[in-house]
């Protein structure tokens, strides 16, 4: 083995061809996007190059900087929630219900496994005013307050897809957070429940630290989910009211598709593939430290 | 080769340049190439297999009928080049005309986008989309549109004949006449007259105006018709040609009107997120008592499974005249349905027969199957048609001057914009001011 694994043609031969799909369905697509921000147009009127005028485009334009706005709101509140309420569950999974975690564990993750459009499609009416009164509103009409038309400003709409996004996935990451806890040898459990550290103290001292690998693949996952955000917001408003809830990924897609306009549609797309480099870049850097100081 | 010596593992930008060289070669090959474009008519063999129509997924009326013609009167045709009808949602026309039209791929007759068709447009500069007054002309059956519908469709797309008026829709305010009756509110002429009627409509516990608010071009079509009743018939035509502005006083108190509407609660609750069906089933229920919409509607107030309240109790009236405007209540606001273009490198014989079919048939046909008004003339007698259709059909055959919507010479997105935007301004949260500089700014852009 050692002797295949040592010959150059060998590793070209057994490596070469799958290198060669990567860079055909990867490579090329991202090469191609990136030239496209040189470019204005679209494959039926033809392309013309117009150098960095949609870098410039980018920069000036309100919308864009909105959506931009936009996703790292959402993609922050959401992270944290997740985070939060995935490490909370996973917590209550190990100390509290223990092995009779396994009903608790389905019943959470079940909303993981649903279409994202019919979920927008149900909290749309859970959350929907007027004639087809949605139970949220029934609810506050029934405790004495008046109905609220959630999606009839930013805020509202803001809201119910925070919501609606956590329902749907922190199930899937208490389950991440939970093999991550289950990792944890029970002999360092048992001395430092011995030395005395319970409760809090055991989660802030031992339990934190020694999870902290997978809480931080757990982070750099959700912001680079959450930061390219489009079914929830599609499927719950279609990014409005106007476009007080349109992300760049639906500012992007309305400019390819709706407007035609491929080269700027390309540039929304880099912008956002640097915004995802730099935030894993910055999670990275952040947790270079040695977590068993204080 | 070992990594130091490799150029291009030394010099990060080189490999970057080389990779944007490939990409921009990639590209070259992509663009159309409008100069291969063959003239209408000048083939003289058909391209075409099957008579492929593509139609939005959301409006049957059309494909339809062509399936109801193809088991009739055009039978023959149908045997010669079979009908072959496919759908593409409303949303996606754009990017899948682009697609397909990149790809030499288009149907024989397709949906598209109105800025596609235009001179303007991709599809108009490339000579992609045929010119139906020459191809019927030529086929001897061009008589058969309405000239009423030629000029709508023509005012539409720049000027180009791009479209055919598979419908012929005039749009006005359909109202409950028990409701009105109940109030003593005669039909409203005026916009004071109309908001007054609302406010009592309000006070008697009905929702006043529904509208899809959702969709946004129903209460988009309020403050262009508002425009039109007040700065006159040729006020949008202004702002595209520069003459005038959305900024101008005029046009912003315009915006206003809708916005008051919003304010004082008169579309009812829920109107941001309100969308067709729930809209439609409102006034067909009896709990709005007006609606603004088009003559497509018809077929849902026709329907007595959806009409609850009658097809005898629903009036028709137009847009009310604004005091001092120069606008008046006889021009009607009026469209050919979506463009649906003819591919100019699919036509020939064959296709050029199933056209005179259609042409000389369509029109009795949809008025008889499924009492639709279009811009066809009706070569057979259609009988039993319903009242109110046949009072829209009156309007359609006397309209002296007839109107586009607020949207129709906007690029596709200032039209979005606008649309999308409305929304915030009939709750408030947009003054009129900035939602008309908005608009602006976009036309500005798009020029």
């Amino acid at each position: 083995m050692q002797n295949v694994l040592g010959d150059k043609r060998a590793i070209l031969i057994l490596l070469g061809p799958a290198l060669l799909l990567f860079t055909l369905i990867k490579l090329v697509p991202v090469l191609w996007s990136l030239g496209l921000t040189f470019f204005t147009g679209n494959p039926l009127s033809g392309f013309e190059f117009n150098g960095i005028e949609n870098f410039q485009r980018f920069i000036e334009d309100p919308q864009a900087l909105q959506a931009l706005l936009f996703t790292l709101k959402y993609s922050a509140v959401t992270t944290v929630g997740q985070i939060v309420l995935g490490y909370g569950l996973a917590l209550m999974y190990v100390f509290v219900l223990r092995n009779a975690s396994n009903f608790v564990r389905t019943v959470v993750f079940f909303p993981t496994i649903l279409p994202t459009v019919a979920v927008g499609l149900l909290f749309k009416s859970l959350f929907a005013v007027g004639d087809q009164q949605g139970p949220v509103n029934a609810s506050l009409n029934a405790l004495g307050f008046s109905s609220v038309d959630w999606f009839a400003s930013g805020d509202g709409t803001f809201f119910v897809a925070i919501v609606m996004e956590l329902w749907r996935s922190m199930g899937f990451f208490a389950v991440l957070l939970y093999a991550g806890l289950l990792d944890i040898p029970e002999e360092t459990m048992e001395s430092a429940r011995l030395d005395g550290a319970t409760g809090f103290r055991l989660v802030k001292h031992i339990v934190i630290p020694l999870s902290l690998p997978v809480l931080l693949s757990s982070v750099i996952f959700s912001f680079n989910n959450t930061l390219k955000v489009f079914d929830t917001v599609l499927a719950l408003n279609n990014g409005g009211p106007g476009s007080e809830t349109t992300p760049l990924t639906l500012y992007m897609f309305n400019t390819v598709f709706g407007y035609s306009d491929y080269g700027y549609g390309s540039t929304i797309a880099f912008a956002l593939t640097i915004m995802c480099f730099l935030v894993t870049l910055f999670i990275f850097r952040s947790s270079r430290r040695d977590n068993t100081r204080a | 080769m070992s990594i130091a010596a490799n150029p291009l593992r030394k010099h990060p930008i080189a490999k970057l340049l080389a990779g944007a060289g490939v990409a921009t070669l990639l590209l070259s090959a992509c663009g159309a190439n409008p100069g291969t474009t063959a003239a209408p008519g000048s083939e003289a063999k058909d391209t075409a297999t099957a008579f492929s129509l593509l139609t939005p997924a959301e409006n049957p009326i059309i494909r339809n009928e062509f399936a109801a013609l193809a088991k009739d009167q055009c039978v023959s045709q149908d045997k010669a080049l079979p009908l072959k009808a496919e759908t593409v949602a409303q949303s996606d026309v754009v990017q899948k005309i682009t697609l397909l039209a990149s790809q030499d791929a288009l149907p024989v007759s397709f949906v598209a986008g109105t800025a596609q068709v235009k001179p303007t447009g991709d599809l108009g500069k490339s000579g992609l989309a045929a010119d139906y007054e020459k191809i019927l002309t030529d086929l001897g059956v061009w008589d058969n549109i309405l000239p009423a519908a030629r000029s709508a469709v023509k005012a539409a797309y720049g000027g180009n004949m791009a479209s055919l008026p598979y419908q012929f829709n005039v749009e006005g305010i359909f109202y409950n006449k028990k409701l009105l009756a109940e109030q003593n509110i005669k039909e409203p002429k005026t916009w004071g007259e109309l908001v007054s009627a609302l406010k009592k409509m309000k006070e008697a516990g009905v929702v006043p105006l529904t509208e899809a608010g959702s969709q946004g071009w129903p209460i988009t079509r309020l403050l262009g018709n508002y425009i039109f009743r007040s700065v006159g018939p040729d006020a949008l035509k202004d702002v595209q040609e520069g003459k005038a502005k959305l900024t101008d006083a005029k046009y912003v108190e315009a915006a206003q009107a809708i916005a008051d509407l919003g304010a004082a609660d008169l579309f009812g609750e829920g109107i941001t997120s309100r969308d067709t069906d729930t809209a439609n089933a409102q006034f067909l229920n009896g709990q709005a008592a007006m609606t603004y919409n088009g003559s497509w509607m018809l077929a849902n107030i026709n329907d007595p499974k959806q009409n609850k309240i009658g097809a005898e109790n629903v009036g028709f009236m137009p847009f009310p005249a604004v005091d001092g405007g120069a606008g008046n209540s006889g021009q009607w606001p009026a469209n050919a349905g979506a463009a649906t273009a003819l591919s100019a490198k699919s036509y020939g014989p064959k296709v050029g027969d199933w056209l005179t079919c259609v042409a000389e048939n369509y029109g009795s046909s949809v008025m008889k199957n499924q009492s639709v008004v279009s811009g066809f003339r009706l070569n057979t007698p259609v009988e039993n048609i319903p009242p109110l259709t046949a009072q829209v059909q009156g309007i359609v055959g006397e309209a002296s001057e007839t109107l586009l919507w607020f949207e129709a010479l906007f690029d596709a997105k200032t039209t979005k914009d606008a649309q999308t935007n409305v929304s915030l301004l009939v709750t408030g949260q947009m003054a009129p001011k900035a939602y008309m500089e908005l608009l602006q700014a976009g036309l500005g852009k798009a020029k």
